[in-house]
């Protein structure tokens, strides 16, 4: 079990120095289904986001349909209107192979393209697969490959680190 | 391998070619999925990658304009390459076999053939005879079966009607002819539908219809009490010149879906149509363009429904 609230702050003290930084005019905030969108909320309050949160499930997205075929109940995503010239900050839950992180991207400029796009999360994990990295992370670890991070939510949010049996 | 040609050894859909034989929990996984495609048409940019690389043949041996069209823009949602063909302007028409046609489109590397034929059981026998890697998706074969429709009627039944457990149902017209009254009748049983009552005369009903699990009214006054969901079919005009029914204008005085004759159903009845809808033969034009009628609703469905098996059938055929 970890503390959430120290990782929360720590992403949000991380966020508000990435827009402050990069100088980020009118940030749009995407949360990625089901734990990143819970994060994101939180982030979405705290940081006093003017524009609707947007969701994206990126299951239609993902690189393994070849292996695993695709899942029923698939949220649809909601994204504004236009994203055209738009910064985003995304946010995920945690950042492991990057994959997810690869989808969320084909997935935002499948909407149009983006002015920045800036990624966040609650915790990163060792474990990447390709050249992705997020931005800023509430807390980085380094777990061993039977180690999950599972997040549930969204009221309570509460994390916490499993050793699958199986490996899958 | 299981002894039904549309699973797989797991168990998974693998070709599509009737209701028969498919269980609850599979229909109910592909009204499911087919829930998760629905938001792609809201999408500023109506396309996910699934199918990317994947080749889908449209392989259209009789007219359709709604069928056809809605199978190519699910495959083209889907990011797959289609491409649909009419045989009237192909190689069939000067001579060519059925496997002939086949074996020529599968030395081009295409992944499904969507199949609508005017001989009951065409696109089963392509199944069979097709090379392993490929799934076949039956598109309406003669009298025998309309799947897809039938799913995308069920969809949009479960959508507003939410649970089937309590529904009466009533299928109106010609049954005997019917492709799409076959599949819908095996769908509504397999999901539980409390009653599925056919109304028709006696001329458009199959011989011991009371079989396929129907109860049977030849009267529409009497037939549409206490009905849940209403499914017209159409009046296919050709069968006018077979002796079975005397005219058009008497087929509508009796059998015809009108404002004062949907009023005997429940009041919240909807009202469903495969189309082509023939205004004034089978359904009047204020009862298809009124408050009751999900016709156009359907036919948005049938994208995200044929999205769904489309899908359903292409995924990996491996261990998993």
């Amino acid at each position: 079990m970890l503390e959430i609230d120290p990782l929360l702050n720590n992403l949000e003290a991380g966020l508000r120095q990435l827009i402050e930084e990069r100088q980020l005019k009118q940030p749009l905030m995407i949360g990625i289904h089901s734990g990143g969108v819970w994060v994101a909320e939180a982030m979405h309050q705290r940081l006093n986001i003017s524009e609707p949160l947007g969701l994206l499930d990126i299951s239609f997205y993902r690189d393994d349909f070849s292996q695993i075929g695709v899942h029923p109940n698939v949220k649809p995503s909601q994204l504004p209107n236009s994203i055209e010239g738009r910064d985003i900050i995304l946010i995920d839950d945690v950042f492991y192979t990057g994959r997810t992180i690869r989808a969320a991207l084909n997935e935002i400029f499948d909407y149009g393209r983006p002015n920045r796009v800036v990624l966040g999360v609650l915790i990163e994990r060792d474990g990447k697969q390709i050249p992705v990295a997020p931005d800023c992370a509430g807390e980085r670890l380094t777990l061993s490959a039977q180690q999950r991070i599972k997040l549930t939510g969204p009221q309570p949010l509460k994390i916490h680190i499993e050793t699958a049996t199986r490996h899958d | 391998m299981t002894d039904n040609l549309q699973l797989n050894a797991d168990g998974k859909l693998k070709h599509f070619l009737t209701i028969e034989g498919l269980s609850r929990a599979l229909l109910t996984e592909i009204l499911d999925t087919a829930e998760s495609f629905v938001g792609v048409s809201d999408q500023q940019i109506k396309k996910v990658p699934l199918l990317r690389g994947k080749t889908i043949v449209n392989l259209f041996f009789e007219n359709s304009t709604r069928t056809r069209t809605t199978f190519e823009l699910a495959a083209k949602r889907l990011s797959a390459d289609v491409l649909s063909m009419s045989i009237a302007t192909s190689s069939t028409s000067k001579g060519e076999s059925l496997l002939d046609t086949i074996r020529n489109l599968e030395s081009m590397f295409v992944d499904m053939f969507v199949v609508r034929h005017a001989i009951s059981g065409a696109a089963h026998f392509i199944a069979q005879h097709t090379a392993p890697h490929i799934s076949v998706i039956n598109a309406g074969d003669g009298q025998h079966a309309h799947p897809t429709q039938a799913m995308l009627d069920m969809f949009t039944i479960r959508q507003i009607k939410k649970d089937f457990a309590p529904l009466r149902v009533a299928i109106i017209g010609d049954i005997l002819h019917s492709r799409v009254a076959r599949s819908q009748i095996q769908a509504l049983n397999t999901l539980g539908a409390k009653e599925i009552r056919v109304i028709a005369p006696k001329t458009l009903l199959p011989a011991h219809v009371e079989t396929l699990g129907v109860t049977v009214s030849h009267d529409l006054t009497e037939g549409l009490q206490d009905i849940d969901v209403v499914m017209m079919l159409r009046l296919q005009k050709e069968r006018m010149t077979s002796a079975l029914l005397p005219s058009e204008s008497e087929y509508f005085k009796c059998f015809g879906l009108t404002e004062s004759k949907l009023k005997i159903a429940k009041p919240d009845a909807i009202v469903m149509h495969p189309g082509p809808i023939n205004r004034g033969v089978e359904i009047e034009s204020t009862v298809a363009d009124g408050p009751q009628s999900v016709i156009l609703k359907q036919v948005s469905n049938g994208i995200a429904v044929r999205m769904a098996i489309m899908s359903m059938a292409m995924q990996p055929q491996g261990a998993f």
